[in-house]
């Protein structure tokens, strides 16, 4: 365990030190003592920036089951430091926000920082961890801390249907991601992500490369809400706002963007890896600009955003994934900018998106509502939030000159690049690719306008509004500001980051393209000249602001006024369909009546043997069998006479005296095959047992005459008929089959000699085999105890 | 409502004596020739059994002093009890032996520990059988 190690974890001890601050130190608020670990886990993770940004990698190792090659390998690359800065710096600012947004007094602090410490650490684990096994298991951590987190109003019920809803998703993802790792391990023997790069043509070469991708990709696509697994993150935006600015803007739905970047050395060049990553980028990323246009809430606006800006990322990898089809070359570096843009975008993202929620967040803490049609002309009351919001919408948008410019004007080239890609059948597809951007592209830039504009401009109306209205305190302002002004350097001085951050990024994720000792030469330029990509932008922005101008006459069509996605009608259908469907299957064959059950026992027991019993051909007629002398056949005749009788028996007795038939002709059998012990035990029992049943029966009322239609008498019928058939075959076939000889001869040599009795059985009984006896005559007690217990207990009960 | 049954239990009381003779010698006989444990204790138990039909319960409980669980518990201790002394003579477990001794009246006689192993079984069949025929029997 290095420091670095300890780092990973520090959040969990924290988090156990919580509830003894929040119960021993009241008068300061918990979030206090929080921000001081993502703090110092900034300022300690920035200290590595020198280290990747020449290209170099820290790596630890610590045992946990080594026997399974489970190491809890630490490893720092261009691509972790960047989450990693994300998630501590995000982290600290969510920290301060949440103080001021989460009131000491009314507030069950303790669990919220509990719960949102736990997800920082399981999300530096997922970054940081060079082991598949580990990462899955802080992956599974940051599931289960984000549905902590959003049902953090545990009473509120929308609150625990989005947990539940985000829980099923998200870990239906990961179960499934977990059997792609396991195949990943299949393929090369190792859990390490850096050993499956080094081995990666044993992956390309596998039959299992294509199950494997599907698997990992389904926990990338569930963890990032691609299509069609984005609709739990709209409801999640139910948990606090710093939470929603925290987890779903910034960090959690990133760690499948992660995953995918991570995993583009194995799986990237592939024809699939590319279709599939940017086919379904590309639909989330217009399904959620689309779907964001309809969105009141504000939050909920946010949320839409957040899916299609994920799916927009997500698209750019998989453009960038074929430059890995070229390998090393000059040819391949056109291709390099969509995963430039991939990563630039990420980092522009978590900062006007953070800022945009924090900014929402205000409005609803000091307005008390966050629907749009509610809200309007907040622009002179709060100042400072329309400043910050005006950054983070335009960003968003992508005007010019923040960052958000800049990385849409990349996604164009890289969406332009992709048409005149040869590889894939990219020449009859490929021009779908800059067509649906920038169809997604007008209707983001249409949900930003709306969003900023039917909040802040407009007539204020004091009546809408159940509390008084004012700017946000200080506090509360100091973390969208300080996003704000990122989301402004960014955009002035975007080569800030190219060398420290986006350079080695790309080199962790597109490495096999590097020969030696190069490394990525970003260099993100304001003014490009006059190229496609202007004209979209400036196209984007004309045929925005123009369905803005029009939205009197499409706003009242009922696509717009429909908020919910279509998509949850298939998911609630789908677990209330399966919680009816379980049920009416249970009662179906659950149905309470021993009778029942017993025909399900006895008919597989038919069935399956008499399955294998033809399958295997496992019959065995005409073997050497004894003469059958006159006494037994008149014996078996009595028996069957008696079995008859108990079978049709009207009355009890006459039931009883039959089964007393059948087991006296039993003793007479064992007499004629010379049996003496066990025709006497036989004789004795079935008197005993015969008296016991006269005792108990004596007592029970008469055979209720019972309606029972034909067809399941029937059914009995054939299935008693099928255990009796099946069971004489059985016998036959087994004594017509003997692979060795019995074990008797030894028995009747040992006998005397050894045991000193001439009674072979009672030796066997008592000396070979006392063991049997011993448990046997425990059972016979217990039995007793049994039957005594349950009638003085039943007594004691009634005297009570 | 029982009425006078004089010679059910004056036969009783004759044929008693012989069932028990006869099950303590098929018992005893068991380890040459058929009988046993087993059915030695069944039989004795259908000895008393008869004499609970013939008189009732509580006379059969009164020839017999001890409680019939606590039999039971008596033969499986001895069962147990001889499986566990042959770790003494530090062989295994339920390991029997027999020798010949000489006695006086019986002569050269057979003796083996695997009559002790027996006997347990012979109580705990007469426990067994006589608690559950007399708890259902009381049980009226």
């Amino acid at each position: 365990m290095t420091v670095l190690h300890w780092a990973t974890i520090s959040p969990f001890l924290l988090a156990i030190l919580i509830p003894f601050l929040y119960k021993y130190a009241r008068p300061i608020h918990t979030g206090w003592f929080v921000l001081v670990l993502p703090l110092v886990l900034f300022i300690y993770f920035i200290s590595f920036l020198p280290i990747t940004s020449d290209g170099g990698v820290i790596e630890y190792s610590a045992p946990w089951v080594p026997s399974l090659g489970i190491n809890f390998t630490v490893y720092i690359d261009g691509l972790s430091l960047l989450f990693l800065l994300l998630i501590t710096g995000i982290g600290s600012l969510v920290v301060l926000y949440s103080i001021y947004y989460l009131s000491k007094k009314t507030e069950r602090l303790h669990n919220f920082y509990v719960y949102l410490l736990m997800f920082m650490g399981a999300m530096l684990g997922v970054v940081i961890s060079d082991n598949l096994i580990v990462l899955y298991t802080f992956w599974e951590l940051t599931s289960l801390a984000s549905s902590l987190l959003i049902s953090y109003w545990y009473h509120r019920k929308k609150s625990t249907y989005g947990a539940l809803k985000s829980m099923l998703i998200t870990v239906f993802g990961g179960f499934a991601m977990l059997g792609g790792f396991s195949l990943l391990y299949l393929m090369t023997g190792t859990f390490s992500i850096r050993e499956i790069i080094s081995q990666v043509e044993l992956v390309t070469s596998s039959s299992l490369f294509i199950p494997a991708m599907i698997l990992i990709l389904l926990g990338a696509f569930t963890k990032s809400a691609q299509f069609p697994f984005h609709i739990w993150l709209p409801d999640a935006m139910e948990a606090p706002t710093p939470v929603s600015a925290y987890l779903h803007s910034a960090t959690m739905v990133k760690a499948g963007i992660y995953l995918v970047a991570r995993l583009t050395p194995v799986f990237g060049g592939a024809a699939e890896w590319f279709w599939i990553l940017s086919g379904i980028g590309l639909l989330t990323l217009c399904w959620g600009s689309i779907s964001a246009v309809r969105q009141k809430d504000l939050k909920a606006i946010l949320a839409f955003s957040t899916i299609s800006q994920l799916g927009l990322i997500m698209c750019l990898l998989g453009l960038g994934s074929a430059s890995l089809y070229f390998g090393y070359g000059t040819e391949s570096t056109v291709y390099t900018t969509a995963t430039l843009a991939a990563v630039f975008h990420l980092i522009n993202h978590a900062t006007f998106k953070g800022s945009l929620f924090m900014t929402a967040g205000i409005i609803d803490h000091e307005t008390g509502t966050r629907d749009i049609r509610k809200l309007g002309g907040l622009m002179t009351i709060m100042p400072i939030t329309f400043t910050v919001s005006l950054i983070g919408t335009a960003s968003m948008a992508g005007l010019p000159p923040f960052n958000g410019f800049l990385s849409k004007e990349m996604f164009f080239t890289g969406v332009l690049n992709a048409t005149e890609l040869s590889i894939f059948n990219m020449q009859t597809w490929g021009m779908l690719f800059p067509v649906l951007a920038w169809i997604a592209s007008v209707f983001t830039f249409l949900y930003c306008l709306i969003m900023f504009f039917k909040t802040f401009t407009g007539k204020f109306k004091p009546e809408n509004y159940d509390v008084h209205v004012h700017e946000a305190p200080i506090g509360m302002l100091v973390s969208p500001i300080i996003l704000g002004s990122l989301v402004i350097i960014f955009g002035l001085f975007p080569n800030l980051l190219a060398y420290t951050l986006i350079e080695p990024a790309m080199a962790a994720i597109l490495p096999t393209l590097l020969g030696g000792d190069d490394v990525f030469k970003v260099h993100i330029y304001h003014w490009h000249g006059f190229n496609p990509e202007l004209f979209m932008t400036i196209g984007v922005i004309v045929f925005g602001t123009i369905l803005f101008l029009l939205m009197k006459k499409w706003a009242q069509t009922t696509i717009y006024l429909r908020e919910r996605d279509p998509l949850n009608r298939v998911y609630d259908g789908t677990l209330s369909g399966l919680a009816t469907g379980g049920n009416k299957l249970t009662s179906f064959y659950m149905t309470g009546s021993i009778r029942h059950y017993l025909i399900y026992i006895f008919s597989f027991l038919v069935l399956f043997i008499g399955f294998m019993f033809v399958r295997l051909n496992a019959f065995a007629f005409g073997g050497e069998t004894a003469p059958i002398t006159f006494f037994e056949t008149a014996i078996a005749i009595v028996m069957v006479i008696a079995a008859i009788v108990v079978a049709l028996a009207r009355t009890r007795l006459t039931a009883i005296i039959g089964l007393g038939a059948v087991g006296y002709s039993l003793a007479t059998f064992f007499v004629f095959f010379r049996a003496p012990d066990l025709a006497l035990t036989q004789m004795v029992i079935e008197t005993v047992s015969t008296v016991l049943f006269l005792l108990c029966f004596y007592h029970l009322p008469m055979f209720k005459q019972k309606f029972e239609n034909v067809k399941f008498k029937l059914g009995n019928l054939m299935v008693s008929l099928g255990v009796g058939i099946l069971v004489t075959m059985l016998a036959i076939s087994s004594h017509n089959s003997k692979l060795f000889d019995s074990l008797k001869d030894y028995f009747v040599a040992a006998s005397y000699d050894e045991a000193g009795g001439k009674n072979m059985v009672n030796v066997i009984l008592v000396d070979f085999r006392g063991f049997d006896t011993l448990f046997e005559i425990l059972v016979l007690g217990i039995a007793a105890i049994g039957i005594y217990s349950m009638i003085k207990l039943r007594l004691a009960k009634e005297e009570q | 409502m029982r009425t006078n049954d004089v010679i059910l239990k004056t036969a009783t009381q004759l044929v008693t004596f012989i069932i028990i003779i006869f099950s303590i010698y098929v018992f005893l006989a068991g380890h040459h020739n058929p009988g046993g444990g087993f059915i030695g204790g069944l039989m004795t138990a259908a000895a008393f059994i008869l004499l609970g039909l013939a008189f009732d319960i509580e006379t059969v409980k009164k020839i017999i002093p001890i409680d019939l669980k606590i039999i039971t518990a008596i033969g499986l201790l001895i069962a147990v009890l001889t499986g566990i002394g042959a770790f003494v003579f530090d062989a295994n477990f339920l390991s029997h032996t027999f020798g010949y001794f000489q006695l006086p009246l019986l002569g050269k006689t057979e003796l083996a520990t695997a009559l002790l192993f027996d006997i347990g079984v012979y109580l705990v069949v007469i426990g067994v059988t006589l608690t559950i025929i007399f708890t259902i029997g009381e049980d009226q």
